[in-house]
Order: C-alpha cells, then sequence, then structure tokens
C-alpha cells in the first residue's frame, strides 16, 4: 500500500464535510447558559450524546453538545448544530423528519422548497442509507435534539 | 514468520470450494468474512441437510406413529448423538438441546438456580463475560437471594487466577459460571484449573462455550466440567439450535423449566410428571430442521478434524498479530498467552464503527462494538473496538486484505 492509493473508494459515505466536522466539530460544547438539555443513548453501539439548547425567542438561538461516537454522529451532531440554529421548534421537528427520510433513504424528494436549503447543508450525510446500521449514528443527535426541545431527558435511537 | 499449514490435514481451497456464501461478492469487492464469531458461514452439506428433509422427509417428531415422524425423529434424533460425541458425553441423555448458548445458560440459571442453588449461595463469574452469562445470573440474585461475584482479569486479559480461587475459598459458591475462550479478547481460560479449584471448594462448573468449541476439541470428561452450553450457528450449523451438556446426575436434580408437550410422563388436572432427562428440558415442537442441519455441521467438523482446524487457525492468528502489530496506532486488546482466533483492536483515535464501515467498503466483515461484553468494555477503558475473528474457511490472504485495508482507513483519518 503506497501513499499515491486512491482512497476515493471510501469517500462516499465519508465525505470531506464529514471528516472535517467529525475532527473540528465547531458546537462541540456544553453552554454554561441553556433552557433546554436531554441525552441520546444508542445502546447498540455505544454512542452517547447530550445536547443542551439556548432559545432566542420562540426560535433555536444556539446548540451546543457533547458526543462519544463515531465520526459520523460527531459530524452529523455539529450539522445539526449549525443547521437549526434560528428556526422555531416546529420548524427544527420538521427538519428532523426530513433529515431522517434524507438518512434512511439517500433523499427527500416531497420534502418542499422550504426545506431545501437546510436539507442541501445535511446533504453530506445522506451517504448513510447505503449503510443502514449507521444510519441511526446520524440521527441519534437529532433524537436528543427533538427531546430536549419536547422537555423530555432521555432519547434514544430507533 | 511461519504461515505454513499443512496441506494434508486442511485443504484450504476444498473447504472454501463448500461454502457456496464465499464467491458472493460485497460493495462490488471479493467477500472477505471475518466475522465468524458472531455467526459462521454454512457449509453446503448443511444447507443441503436441511432442504433434503423440508423436501423429502419431513414431519413432527417424538410422537408420530407414521413413516414420515419416525424417519425425521431418527434424523433429529441424530443430533443428539452427534453433539455427544463431539463433546465425549458420557450419555447421549446429557446433551439438552436448546434455542442457542444464551437458552442453555438461561435454563440452567432458572432450573439449577431455583431449583438447586439456595438462597445465600454465590454463582462466580468472570470479568470478560459475554451478556448472556451475566444477565441470566443478574436475574436469579434478584429473584432468589444468589450472590453474584465476578472474577477480574489481568491487564493481558487473563483469568486472575490467584483472585479467582480468593472468591472460592469461602465455600459459598455453587456454580462457576464462566467462559471457556472469550468472544472478545480471544483468551482462553485454563478450564482443567478452574475445574479443580471450583470443585476443591464445593462449586459446579458450567463453561460458556459458544466460541470454544469451534477452535478446541471439547471434552467434557477430561475437562471434569458440570455442565457446557454451545450454539449450532457458530459451528458452521443452523441458528435456533443449541446445546447444554450437564452430568446426568445433576440433570437429574433439576427441575423442568418450560412446561408443556414432549416434556412430561403423564398429565392431569392435579398433577403433571416429567419426562426422563434431557426430555423434560425439551418442551414443545423442538427445532426440528436445525437439528438435521446442526447433525450435518458436526459431521462436517469431524470430517476435517479439530487438529487440523485447530492448526489452521493457530496459524492463521501468528500471521494477523504479526501483520496487525505492524500497523502504526494499532492497538490489540488482549494478549493472552493462550489464545484463539479472535482479535480485537482499536486503530487510534478512529472510532471502532468508522473502521468497520470502511472495511466493510472495502468488502471486509469485521464486527464493531461493545460485543455483548459492556462490563468488560469498562474494564478495558473502552467503548467499543472492531474485532476480526476466524473460521475454518478464512485465509492468510484474508488477513493480509485485512491488514491491507487497515493501512487504508489509518491513512484515510489521517
Amino acid at each position: 500500500m503506497t501513499q499515491t492509493d486512491s482512497l476515493d473508494d471510501l469517500r462516499d459515505l465519508y465525505q470531506d464535510v464529514i471528516l472535517d466536522h467529525s475532527r473540528r466539530p465547531r458546537h462541540a460544547q456544553r453552554l454554561e447558559a441553556f433552557d433546554a438539555t436531554a441525552k441520546g443513548d444508542n445502546p447498540m453501539c455505544g454512542d452517547r450524546v447530550q445536547v443542551w439548547v439556548k432559545y432566542d425567542g420562540d426560535t433555536v438561538g444556539r446548540v451546543g453538545f457533547e458526543a462519544r461516537g463515531c465520526a459520523i454522529s460527531v459530524a452529523s451532531a455539529d450539522l445539526m448544530a449549525e443547521t437549526v440554529q434560528g428556526r422555531g421548534k416546529a420548524d427544527t421537528k420538521a427538519l428532523f423528519e426530513a433529515f431522517r427520510t434524507l438518512a434512511r433513504t439517500g433523499a427527500c424528494p416531497d420534502c418542499g422548497q422550504a426545506l431545501a436549503e437546510p436539507l442541501e447543508r445535511l446533504a453530506p450525510l445522506a451517504g448513510v442509507h447505503e449503510y443502514p446500521s449507521r444510519v441511526k449514528c446520524a440521527t441519534l443527535p437529532w433524537h436528543a435534539l427533538i427531546a430536549a426541545l419536547d422537555g423530555t431527558k432521555e432519547a434514544s435511537s430507533e | 514468520m511461519n504461515v505454513a499449514i499443512n496441506p494434508a490435514t486442511l485443504d484450504i481451497e476444498r473447504i472454501r470450494a463448500d461454502f457456496p456464501i464465499l464467491t458472493q461478492t460485497v460493495r462490488g469487492k471479493p467477500l472477505v468474512f471475518l466475522d465468524s464469531a458472531a455467526s459462521a458461514q454454512k457449509p453446503r452439506v448443511v444447507i443441503d441437510a436441511m432442504v433434503n428433509a423440508m423436501e423429502t422427509q419431513y414431519a413432527n417428531v417424538h410422537r408420530g406413529l407414521h413413516w414420515m415422524s419416525e424417519r425425521t425423529t431418527e434424523a433429529y434424533e441424530a443430533a443428539r448423538d452427534a453433539a455427544a460425541a463431539l463433546m465425549n458425553a458420557n450419555d447421549r441423555s446429557e446433551i439438552v438441546i436448546t434455542g442457542n448458548s444464551t437458552g442453555s445458560m438461561n435454563l440452567l440459571a432458572h432450573s439449577y438456580g431455583r431449583g438447586v442453588l439456595k438462597p445465600g449461595q454465590a454463582v462466580l463469574i468472570s470479568g470478560m463475560e459475554h451478556h448472556s452469562n451475566i444477565v441470566p445470573w443478574q436475574m436469579l440474585r434478584d429473584a432468589h437471594g444468589i450472590e453474584l461475584r465476578v472474577a477480574p482479569i489481568t491487564d493481558a486479559g487473563e483469568l486472575d487466577m490467584a483472585a479467582f480461587e480468593a472468591l472460592l475459598e469461602d465455600g459459598k459458591v455453587g456454580l462457576v459460571a464462566i467462559t471457556h475462550m472469550s468472544n472478545v479478547l480471544g483468551t482462553v481460560t485454563p478450564a482443567e484449573r478452574i475445574v479443580s479449584l471450583a470443585h476443591a471448594h464445593g462449586a459446579k462448573v458450567m463453561f460458556d462455550g459458544s466460541q470454544a468449541i469451534v477452535h478446541r476439541k471439547i471434552d467434557v470428561q477430561a475437562l471434569g466440567a458440570d455442565f457446557y452450553a454451545w450454539t449450532g450457528h457458530k459451528l458452521y450449523g443452523p441458528t435456533g439450535i443449541g446445546i447444554l451438556w450437564g452430568r446426568k446426575e445433576l440433570l437429574e436434580q433439576m427441575p423442568p423449566f418450560f412446561g408443556g408437550g414432549d416434556m412430561i410422563s403423564s398429565v392431569t388436572y392435579k398433577k403433571s410428571t416429567w419426562a426422563a432427562v434431557p426430555h423434560k428440558f425439551e418442551a414443545g415442537t423442538p427445532a426440528i430442521l436445525e437439528g438435521i442441519g446442526l447433525k450435518a455441521a458436526i459431521d462436517y467438523v469431524q470430517s476435517i478434524g479439530y487438529e487440523a482446524m485447530a492448526a489452521h487457525e493457530a496459524s492463521l492468528t501468528e500471521h494477523a498479530l504479526a501483520r496487525l502489530s505492524k500497523i502504526p496506532d494499532l492497538r490489540i486488546i488482549g494478549q493472552a498467552q493462550d489464545r484463539g482466533g479472535v482479535i480485537s483492536f482499536v486503530l487510534g483515535k478512529a472510532h471502532a464503527h468508522d473502521v468497520a464501515t470502511l472495511l466493510d467498503r472495502q468488502g471486509i466483515a469485521v464486527r464493531a462494538g461493545h460485543h455483548c461484553a459492556e462490563p468488560l468494555m469498562h474494564r478495558l477503558g473502552l467503548d467499543s473496538t472492531a474485532r476480526a475473528s476466524f473460521g475454518v474457511y478464512t485465509t492468510h490472504n484474508e488477513i493480509d486484505a485485512l491488514a491491507d485495508g487497515l493501512v487504508r482507513v489509518r491513512e484515510f483519518f489521517g
């Protein structure tokens, strides 16, 4: 195996965006001041995440997280934190449903124009649909976020 | 590095030809299946035996007076004879057919645990057990007032024998329930020593042989064991069938676990009486086709011979340890002297799931996670490991593919 060996075949799931966000997550921190928090736990694979939310009026002002898990779950948590900022609760939940479809099927053709822009930002994770056992890695932080928004303390991935 | 195996004892190409699935490609790459410790692939003889039974000779067992039932009963019961011979059981009636190792250990925990062990007695397990040899004893502890003790392991991943013996010393341990080979570390436990210490302190011994029976000739009489549990699907047989071997006099002391058809001698509304062992533990229509498949699997294993299988595995393990230990940042988890072909590892800071997925992308199947052994993971200070495990059909080239694949994964994560 040489340094010139192409690693392109490994990039369908692990795109540069995912590697970048998993190595250098921007939102991987506990918020000192927060309005809601919840943990997510995937007992089958041992991934754990906690999400903190600070509201800004009716919208999600800021999201921070701590994750112990794979590159997919960390990158997903980070992209989630980035994408939901400034969105209302209902809007965030709709985005989660759309993202779940994206992660399971690779696309969300019926998701509508309103979600097109945020979904585009989450699109690097669409590759997980080829790896069904990894879908829950991508959705776990979202389950924790929704649990926080709903005021429940624990969430587990489906 | 000596990777030669004696071609006279194990013809790997012939063996691979026995397993139809090995010609499959995965994600466009030839399948490199290194997850046999989770479940092994099936040889043609097992597949054919099960299909043939369904096509030519099938009815319910133990009750029919007609030709089909009698032939099917014979074919199914042949699994019991084959299992008895495989383990050198003293008598075929010592072979209880269950659903899997988990079923075997739950039967033992329920029946021996509640029927023979007394509140205040203890069950001693080790720090490297699969959940299936932890949770049934916890349930027994909580329901029946049995103490659960855990013998620690050393940093090398071996049983701490001094601590093990110390835990036996007060004479309260009624049963030692311990793995014969760790599904995470590959460690083979010193079974004879365990038995002699346990017996000296008045405890019976059950081995979880789920992994060991795939790799070693098990002679329960030579081991001096009291119970031995294993499962068919790791030994190239079908899922849904397992074995609990027990000494006859112990099985006879134990009350039934499941009640129903097949396990009774007579039934009235007032009182029922039980069938003789092993049938009193086998309520309901059994896994008939799986029994027939298991018989074929045992015959297959016997035709190759444990000596050849063990030599092949030792050679594969040596080769794998040599190749993997040369990969920078790769840490092999478990350094036991006596070990089998199950190797756990972590690669730098990469999460085991990412490693497994990136290997899968190259057609290489390994397991990643806590391997149903969370307390062991805590002991090791890890959340998860990746694990490569070998079967009779595994080749040295496949181990090279694993090592090369891991080099690429490391390079990929930078």
